[in-house]
């Protein structure tokens, strides 16, 4: 393969690194009305005057709105697909706020300065009510979050509102107790990993005016285009053919960008003025006013027979998902979806679970998705079964996982694949020195050294639900156009498929212009989230390109005067077994131009009636001093089974970032608030992401596998990457010197006093 | 009040506010490679130089580089683009919002340190974070930019 297979550089590569203007602040009009949002300083408290009088005679203010002047529809910000799974719970702005931080109103001004100043004059009185802070309080608090009548669902999602649930579920199969019942070793314990933050480098932000038609035109940096339109529309009650949603470059989303944000609020200042908007969130806003990922707790119980087959797992969740409830059901289920099918020699499974509201920021959906949480849950137990049978942990997982051709008991009878997990961790033990490390040995100075492992899976794009189009177009030069709605947020993917459409057309890569993120040009696809693009997309690119090729075909030998069948493509040209042949730019220019009558152009959509798991094997090394409980990470291995691998360089880096971010997870990244509800955690002065001394040495090794349902085999790769990083640092950090730590971030406090209690 | 410096190379008078950035200053004049992410200097987006050293533009005073020289990626476009050929060749320029910053201190390493080691390395640029990649592809672009042997 010329294309598909090869480390090739991402097309906006050099433009990017080099600092051209091309993100979403860069294309604002200079002259833009500046967007501040006033916020709430409680965590619970019902507006009972707000006085703007003032703040409207400040010279400069354009327009201040509070929530007398938004639309009385709730609506949710999290972008799926429709009919979203998430409730309709919130207003632009709402006279209840319902954490420290909500928007109270929205101030438009010439410049920041006088909006920042505006804003100190504008008057609110609250009645401020009982917050409920501890999630595992919300379930039968006397305060009820939502109280609210007009909340409302697409469908049962499990909510309760006078109980403070946003979404329940539960899935069983088989009797899980009467199988506990039979295992002869049964072990249990319960998680808490944190909420984290995405703390991409772009902070959010948007950019909106109306275009020549009065059509609202918000360019924006999101994961989910087709998504913020629809949301957009709603909120703004416009119909959706007035909205058009531009996606420029985008600085880092990680999950962030797939719940929509600031366009709510630019949106409804440019309809409402007629001018150009710009709002942007600072680092503090982007901390304590967006999303994060759902602090969790989750009781895991796993039992097994005497040789380690794993008989019965039993996963009880409670979720944090904040004060609104963006992906709270979804985020919720995935744990169980993204878990139970690791091991399927089970008899009995469950999975029950509750998302909670709580007065604080929201949940939302963060790289990992539920799988993150529930991969750190699982694998922690696992490893604690293994060394309740005195079994090394690598052979538990070899005799537990689910193989090619076999189907696990919450999997509706789907046969896997492909897998390679049994290879990763034949490779992964070998390459961090497992045999001899395993499980740790002192290295003087009060130091020990230890090793851990965990394994993961997720999936790829959303089964039955995920679709993406794209169109394919021969131009009268002789190039291509591949117009996509897939979303590239710094990823690879306008690369990924690129290649992917050269490689069927066999053609150089540089000949195919890709346009994307439009949604006014772009055909449909819901975004870069569930690690979709490169298995959904992907597909549908294959697909176009394969039927491409084809008319292209007929169109050549039509003109060389001959059948189909005796014609082939090579390189930029279709000729006949005899010599014969027309450029692609002949073709091209007599069917557009001259006497074809007809420009070549592709379309496909493609959804997936399954979701095939990609899978990590991952092993850390860590060094623990047993003076003060520190832990360094030495060295982190991830074999990763993503399928065939589209771009190797551009794989590993997504897997070294992936795992870069489960080690901030696992070791320093937490979001914490104060007694009274307000974020601690809003700056990177109290919130730590790694920086370059903190990951220690990242390896990353592929074992291919080839998925047949994918395209050239691929499956997917962002999200996978995320998870294993806690369950396998807790584990060497427990072989290291014994403690096991079940609050995320492992801190050399809860190591320091956990060795006290030992 | 007006500032009069050396921009890439070039003599210009500004008109500023007190008060206000160079960051800031730089943005709206146009040099719109100048990155900020954290309004507490410690995330190395905003990367210039100030009289050739690496320097945080979100938290200089524009009127502190009054008769100074100023550095953006823009002035020094022949040498950033040859390490973003090496940093794109690894995949390790991501969504492209820190690289800006970054390569301008990688820039500023290679002038001042002489064939340094992995741990000058890493020192030199830890203050340039990245949530994207994980460092590792960064830290291979950056030794085969400097001909440094990759272990």
């Amino acid at each position: 393969m010329k294309s598909v297979g090869h480390s090739i550089r991402k097309v906006d590569g050099i433009m990017i690194a080099t600092g051209k203007p091309v993100y979403t602040e860069d294309l604002a009009m200079s002259r833009a009305l500046v967007i501040k949002i006033m916020r709430s300083p409680h965590a619970f408290a019902k507006i009972t005057s707000i006085d703007i009088s003032r703040a409207e005679k400040v010279e400069g203010v354009e327009c201040i709105l509070t929530y007398k002047d938004v639309p009385k529809v709730r609506f949710t910000l999290a972008g799926q697909s429709y009919p979203e799974p998430s409730p309709y719970d919130r207003l632009i702005l709402d006279e209840i706020v319902r954490y420290v931080g909500d928007e109270v109103a929205i101030i438009a001004a010439v410049d920041e300065k006088t909006a920042l100043q505006a804003m100190k004059k504008i008057r609110v009185e609250y009645e401020v009510l009982e917050p409920v802070l501890d999630f595992e309080q919300a379930l039968g608090h006397t305060t009820v979050v939502h109280p609210e009548e007009n909340l409302s669902c697409n469908f049962d999602i499990g909510l309760k509102k006078e109980n403070n649930i946003a979404s329940s579920f539960k899935e069983e199969v088989g009797d899980v107790e009467e199988e506990f019942k039979r295992c002869s070793v049964v072990v249990e314990d319960i998680y808490y990993p944190q909420a984290q933050a995405h703390a991409m480098m772009e902070t959010y932000r948007a950019f909106t005016y109306l275009d020549h038609t009065g059509r609202l035109v918000v360019v924006t940096s999101t994961q989910v285009p087709f998504h913020i339109r629809r949301q957009l529309a709603r909120a703004l009650q416009l119909p959706a053919s007035k909205v058009r949603v531009v996606k420029p470059r985008i600085g880092g989303g990680f999950g962030g960008k797939q719940t929509g944000s600031v366009e709510m609020f630019a949106g409804i200042v440019t309809l409402k003025t007629g001018k150009p908007a710009l709002v942007i969130y600072d680092r503090k806003e982007t901390f304590s006013c967006t999303t994060s990922r759902h602090a969790m707790r989750l009781k895991v119980r796993v039992g097994a027979d005497r040789e380690g087959v794993i008989r019965a797992i039993d996963i009880q969740v409670l979720s944090d998902t904040g004060a609104y409830g963006e992906h709270a059901a979804t985020v919720l289920s995935c744990v169980g979806h993204y878990t139970l099918p690791l091991y399927n020699k089970t008899r009995a499974v469950r999975f029950t679970g509750k998302a909670v509201y709580t007065n604080k920021m929201p949940g939302g959906a963060f790289r990992g998705y539920g799988a993150t949480q529930g991969t750190f849950a699982l694998e922690s137990t696992v490893n604690k079964l293994a060394e309740q049978l005195k079994m090394d942990p690598t052979e538990v997982r070899l005799k537990n996982i689910s193989k090619v051709g076999e189907t696990f008991l919450t999997g509706q009878g789907v046969l896997l694949g492909s897998s390679s997990l049994d290879r990763c961790i034949e490779k992964g033990k070998e390459m961090i020195g497992w045999k001899d490390k395993f499980p740790c040995r002192k290295i003087g100075n009060n130091k020990v050294r230890a090793v851990g492992m965990a394994i993961t899976m997720q999936g790829s794009g959303i089964a039955n639900i995920g679709t993406a189009s794209v169109e394919l177009r021969l131009n009268d030069d002789g190039y291509f156009t591949l117009l996509t709605g897939a979303t590239d947020m710094g990823h690879g993917c306008d690369t990924i498929l690129t290649q992917m459409a050269a490689e069927i057309l066999e053609i150089p890569m540089d000949n195919i212009v890709l346009v994307a993120g439009d949604t006014d040009t772009s055909p449909y696809d819901p975004g870069s989230y569930a690690s979709s693009t490169t298995y959904v997309a992907g597909t549908a690119v294959v697909k176009a390109a394969t039927e491409l090729k084809k008319k292209i075909l007929e169109q050549g030998a039509k003109f060389l005067g001959v059948p189909p069948q005796d014609v082939e493509m090579d390189g930029l040209k279709v000729h006949t077994f005899h010599g014969e042949e027309i450029s692609l730019a002949k073709i091209a220019e007599l069917g557009v131009l001259g006497i074809g009558k007809l420009q070549l152009v592709s379309y496909a959509t493609h959804g997936s009636e399954i979701s095939p798991p990609p899978y990590v094997a991952g092993f850390a090394e860590v060094e623990v001093d047993q003076e003060t409980g520190k832990v360094e990470l030495i060295d982190y291995v991830a074999v990763v089974d993503c399928g065939t691998v589209i771009n190797p360089n551009l794989a590993r880096i997504q897997a070294e970032g992936g795992i870069a971010q489960g080690i901030g997870m696992a070791l320093y990244e937490e979001v914490n608030y104060n007694d009274l509800g307000k974020m601690a955690t809003n700056s990177f002065m109290q919130y730590k992401i790694p920086c370059r001394k903190d990951v220690g040495k990242i390896r990353i090794a592929f074992e291919e596998s080839y998925e047949p349902s994918g395209p050239f085999g691929a499956k997917s790769i962002g999200e996978v990457v995320a998870n294993t990083p806690p369950p396998a640092i807790v584990h060497a950090v427990y072989n290291a010197v014994g403690v096991r730590v079940t609050h995320l971030p492992i801190t050399p406090e809860k190591v320091f006093l956990g060795m006290q209690k030992l | 009040m007006q500032i009069t410096l050396t921009l890439n190379g070039k003599l210009v008078t500004w008109e500023i506010e007190k008060g206000e950035f160079l960051a800031d200053t730089l943005r709206s004049h146009g040099l719109l490679s100048v990155k900020k992410a954290c309004e507490t200097s410690c995330c190395g987006l905003c990367t210039v130089w100030l009289e050739d050293k690496s320097v945080l533009s979100c938290t200089i005073l524009s009127v502190r580089v009054h008769g100074k020289r100023v550095t953006t990626i823009e002035g020094v476009k022949r040498e950033a683009e040859e390490f973003a050929q090496v940093l794109t060749a690894e995949g390790s320029e991501q969504c492209g919002f820190c690289s800006p910053g970054f390569i301008m201190n990688v820039l500023a390493m290679k002038n001042e340190l002489i064939n340094p080691s992995e741990e000058d390395i890493i020192n030199y640029l830890t203050g340039n974070l990245c949530r994207c990649t994980g460092y590792m592809g960064q830290l291979r672009a950056v030794k085969t930019y400097l001909g440094v042997a990759q272990v």
